[in-house]
């Protein structure tokens, strides 16, 4: 036990909360300024072909359409980008210039505060990981021993998914969304979730607990981007062109991207369920004793898997299939609050109150 | 559901027999909407028993439950809601959407089973309708080295292959996408037999063991014994335990962590068989051991103080470890210590024993630490008969219909009532004898169980997360190349792909493979 490490530790997590704060600021001049058709291109850029290539599929296209006789398609994605009912129409030709007039933004200020975000984004996950390693160096043992502590490698994880895909294909515009309920995550745990450093109790004091609970925190991390793109697709869906949210991706895009997080994180909450049978046996002799805690681990995991099923029901609305996303996320919020606070059971570790 | 679906067909549909409903309903439950539906509903399903007390994991809170709540305990109780996890309608579920699993599996692994025989299918007539599409020219004497690339380049990208006719070339891909989608979902259906086996033909016992005590794995000799509904006591093998010495810390310094739990370990002999070698082994949580026919987890500990009881005439009529249960994390331990041999009645000291001692204005005698600082012990004596009808009853209390209090010396009707710290002997009321308070053991409180189904649940565990990643990972898809004759002495090479679900990296797939093969057999055109 090093208490000197542990004030440390929270040093960098406060730090890390302010620079996550600075990165939402950024983040929502970005947003302001932002050009739907300016994000998309330069989405469009990172995952196109390299130019080579595009003129190669160009040149083959016209070398049929002139044996053909019929119009080339340029535009050899066209096709397939599209598929998937739109509520928007594609963006055909350019439509800067008109919603350049419309929104009154500004693109380079947007480019600028795109630019601290991201920046501010990893600096922001640097801090809490130093913030993990350092509480992990006081306890001398891995940092997953309270609520407060995979708050905080919940908040990380989630950052790190977000710095990693995302922020990397230079999807800017989900920043403020991922980060304001990462923030807040944050500063739940740092106020009122904050625990002491301290030892573990005997049953915690396993390395199962390091492979359980970080993998379930990771999932979580994982889930809270999945969630956040979710509930965009839904708002998405339903806003007018002319509005504010407008400048994010269209809502098949956004509900494929919250699919994406969300399959990834399944996987890991199927381990994090074997995982914990696991230990369960070898701490309480019985894989599998209904504690409160284990009935929602399972409950989110059901609920993510009737989220799978539904995406591939035919003709199931994706909104309803958003909507069981949402519900699984919220399984989890109240696995992590109202369970730990309230119902009684052998895991019994949230360390608070 | 079922009645919206019949009445808006009811006119033009012929009556169905009862082989048809029974038809019809499969269908029904078989259907991937009736699985969305049965998911949803059994997480619904599963949260009460989250929320209230469960009788099978703490019988003692959903009493006490249901006595504080006298209006909507019964009604709950009717309701199963302190028996979520055996409930008819926990029941129901769970059966129905396994029901559906299985027979949505059996088809499915017969689809597969043929799609695996045959050939990729014939190419659509036209390729440029498919989710994604490229063509490009060719001259019509490279044509069969064209087709040939584009077959063996498909091949080395492990799509299964076949040529229909002179002009195309099907590709497939993914098998293994099914094959783990069945895998998946067939060891779900493997988990729930391991759990049913567990449930059948496994056990579960408890009981105390002081330091320097044995305990030979017997039906009678544990404190409690839960077998499984086709567990045959008679059939257990006897193995043999000595707990040699037991080890428990707790947090001294941390403030505001003060008095947690720390370790606790037990050093431990045992043989495998009675009569067989003996060996050290370590329990403890977290760490238990696995004999062949049952692993012993470490579960409790507690403090045995020892005490000798003798009569008026000196005589030894009780010496020995009684264990005392913790009551709260300061290990405030009730327990009982019963002299049969007390003549003319039987003799029963009822009490507290305390590990740091201290005697609180308010509460009266508590413990404020968990470990041995100042121990002492607080009874309270009883007489009469200690087994009535020789019925079994707990070791920690006695039955107080039977047993009189016995009043002290001083002549007052209250009970007599004797502290005691280590080493202090006390006389006992009415010359009875005395008793002595010798040292204080630790006990351990093992668990020991036997999971026959454990290695089914954890291999089918396994078994679906690696199909369920496998399902997640691979994507399926078709791709068709088929030749169409432009006329001049060239063709062109149309490339068609279809995707099973969704699959933001099919035209990608497409576009390189027209590009590359494109590339080759034209390299010195332009
Ligand atoms: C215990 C209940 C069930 C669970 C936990 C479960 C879970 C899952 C999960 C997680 C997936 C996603 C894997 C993937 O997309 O490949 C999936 C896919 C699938 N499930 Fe289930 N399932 C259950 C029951 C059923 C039943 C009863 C059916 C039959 C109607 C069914 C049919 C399917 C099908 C067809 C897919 C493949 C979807 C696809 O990828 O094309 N499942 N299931």
């Amino acid at each position: 036990m090093n208490e000197t490490l542990a004030i440390y530790a929270n040093y960098a997590l406060y730090s890390a909360v302010g620079v996550l704060t600075l990165a939402m600021i950024a983040y929502a001049v970005y947003l302001a300024g932002a050009v739907p058709a300016a994000e998309r291109d330069a989405e469009a850029a990172v995952e196109a072909d390299d130019a080579a290539r595009s003129a190669r599929a160009r040149a083959r296209a016209e070398q049929v359409a002139a044996l053909a006789g019929a119009p080339a398609s340029a535009d050899p994605r066209g096709a397939s980008d599209e598929r998937s009912p739109s509520t928007d129409p594609p963006t055909a030709a350019d439509p800067r210039g008109t919603s350049d007039e419309r929104s009154g933004a500004d693109p380079e200020r947007a480019r600028v505060g795109a630019g601290i975000g991201g920046a501010l984004s990893w600096l922001g996950t640097g801090l809490l990981l130093l913030s993990l390693v350092l509480r992990g160096l006081s306890v001398e043992r891995a940092p997953l021993g309270n609520l407060f502590e995979f708050s905080v490698a919940g908040g990380f994880f989630a950052m790190l998914a977000y710095c990693l895909v995302p922020l990397r294909r230079g999807m800017h515009w989900l920043g403020l969304f991922v980060l304001a309920p990462v923030t807040l995550l944050l500063w739940l745990a740092g106020t009122i979730w904050y625990t002491e450093a301290a030892e573990l109790v005997p049953s915690l004091d396993s390395y199962w607990l390091v492979i359980h609970v970080s993998i379930a925190t990771l999932a979580t991390g994982l889930s809270i981007v999945g969630a956040v793109l979710a509930a965009l697709f839904l708002i998405r869906d339903r806003a007018s062109k002319r509005s504010f949210w407008a400048k994010l991706p269209a809502a098949p895009k956004l509900e494929r991207l919250s699919y994406g997080m969300n399959v990834v994180a399944f996987p890991m909450w199927t381990f994090t369920l074997i995982a914990g049978a696991i230990w369960a046996r070898q701490a309480w002799s019985s894989y599998w004793n209904w504690d409160p805690k284990e009935v929602w681990t399972f409950v989110i995991w059901v609920v993510y898997a009737a989220y799978l099923h539904a995406r591939v029901t035919k003709n199931a609305d994706r909104r309803t299939v958003a909507w069981i996303a949402l519900a699984g996320f919220a399984c989890i919020v109240i696995n992590y609050t109202i369970v730990n606070f309230y119902f009684v059971g052998q895991h019994s570790y949230a360390g608070v109150g | 559901m079922s009645t919206r679906a019949t009445r808006r067909d009811g006119v033009t549909q012929p009556r169905l027999g009862p082989v048809g409903w029974a038809r019809w309903a499969w269908r029904q439950l078989t259907s991937m909407r009736t699985a969305l539906f049965l998911l949803l509903l059994l997480a619904i399903g599963a949260v009460p028993g989250s929320m209230f007390p469960q009788r099978s994991l703490d019988p003692a809170r959903t009493t006490d439950w249901i006595e504080r709540h006298p209006d909507a305990g019964p009604v709950l109780d009717r309701l199963y809601a302190f028996d979520v996890y055996s409930s008819p309608w926990f029941s129901a579920i769970y059966l129905l959407l396994f029901t559906s699993l299985v027979g949505c599996i059996v088809p499915r692994t017969i689809t597969l089973a043929r799609q695996l025989r045959a050939r990729p299918p014939r190419a659509p007539r036209r390729l440029q309708r498919l989710e994604a599409h490229d063509a490009f020219v060719v001259a019509d004497e490279d044509l069969p080295a064209v087709l040939d690339d584009a077959a063996s380049t498909l091949r080395r990208k492990r799509f299964r292959i076949a040529r229909h006719d002179e002009t195309t070339i099907s590709a497939e891909s993914g098998y293994l996408k099914e094959v783990g989608n069945l895998l998946f979902h067939g060891s779900l259906v493997t988990l729930i037999v391991g759990m049913a086996i567990g449930h059948l033909y496994g056990w579960r016992a408890d009981i105390v063991v002081p330091e320097g005590e044995s305990f030979v794995s017997t039906v009678t000799r544990y404190d409690t014994w839960a077998p499984g509904p086709l567990v045959d006591g008679e059939d257990l093998t006897p193995f043999a335990l000595t707990v040699e010495k037991m080890t428990a810390s707790f947090e001294e310094d941390q403030a505001g962590q003060i008095g947690m739990p720390r370790a606790f370990s037990a050093e431990v002999r045992y043989a495998d068989r009675l009569g067989g070698a003996t060996q050290p082994a370590h329990v403890a949580v977290n760490e238990p051991l696995e004999l062949d026919d049952a692993t012993v987890f470490l579960l409790g500990n507690g403090y045995a103080p020892v005490v000798t009881v003798k009569d008026r005439d000196g005589q030894v009529i009780y010496s020995g470890a009684t264990a005392f249960l913790a009551q709260d994390g300061s290990y405030r331990s009730t327990g009982a210590i019963k002299v049969g041999a007390a003549q003319p009645k039987q003799l029963g000291l009822v009490g507290l024993f305390l590990p740091t001692a201290v005697i609180d204005d308010t509460q009266g005698p508590i413990s404020v630490f968990p470990d041995l600082r100042n121990p002492a012990l607080a009874m309270s004596v009883y007489e009469g008969e200690l087994y009535p009808k020789g019925s079994a009853q707990s070791v920690f209390s006695i039955d107080t219909d039977t047993m009189e209090p016995v009043a002290p010396d001083d002549g007052s009707e209250d009970i007599a009532r004797i502290w005691l710290q280590p080493g202090e002997t006390k006389d006992l009321p009415g010359g009875r004898g005395t008793v002595t308070f010798d040292r204080v053991d630790r006990f351990a409180g093992f668990a020991v169980r036997d999971d026959p189904g454990k290695e089914l649940v954890l291999g089918s565990s396994v078994v679906a997360l690696l199909g369920l990643i496998a399902s997640l990972v691979i994507r399926g898809r078709r791709v068709f190349v088929r030749v169409v004759p432009a006329g001049d002495g060239r063709s062109v090479v149309h490339l068609g792909g279809m995707a099973k679900g969704e699959d933001d990296r099919l035209s990608r797939v497409v576009t390189d493979l027209a590009d590359e093969l494109s590339q080759r057999s034209a390299p010195a055109e332009r």
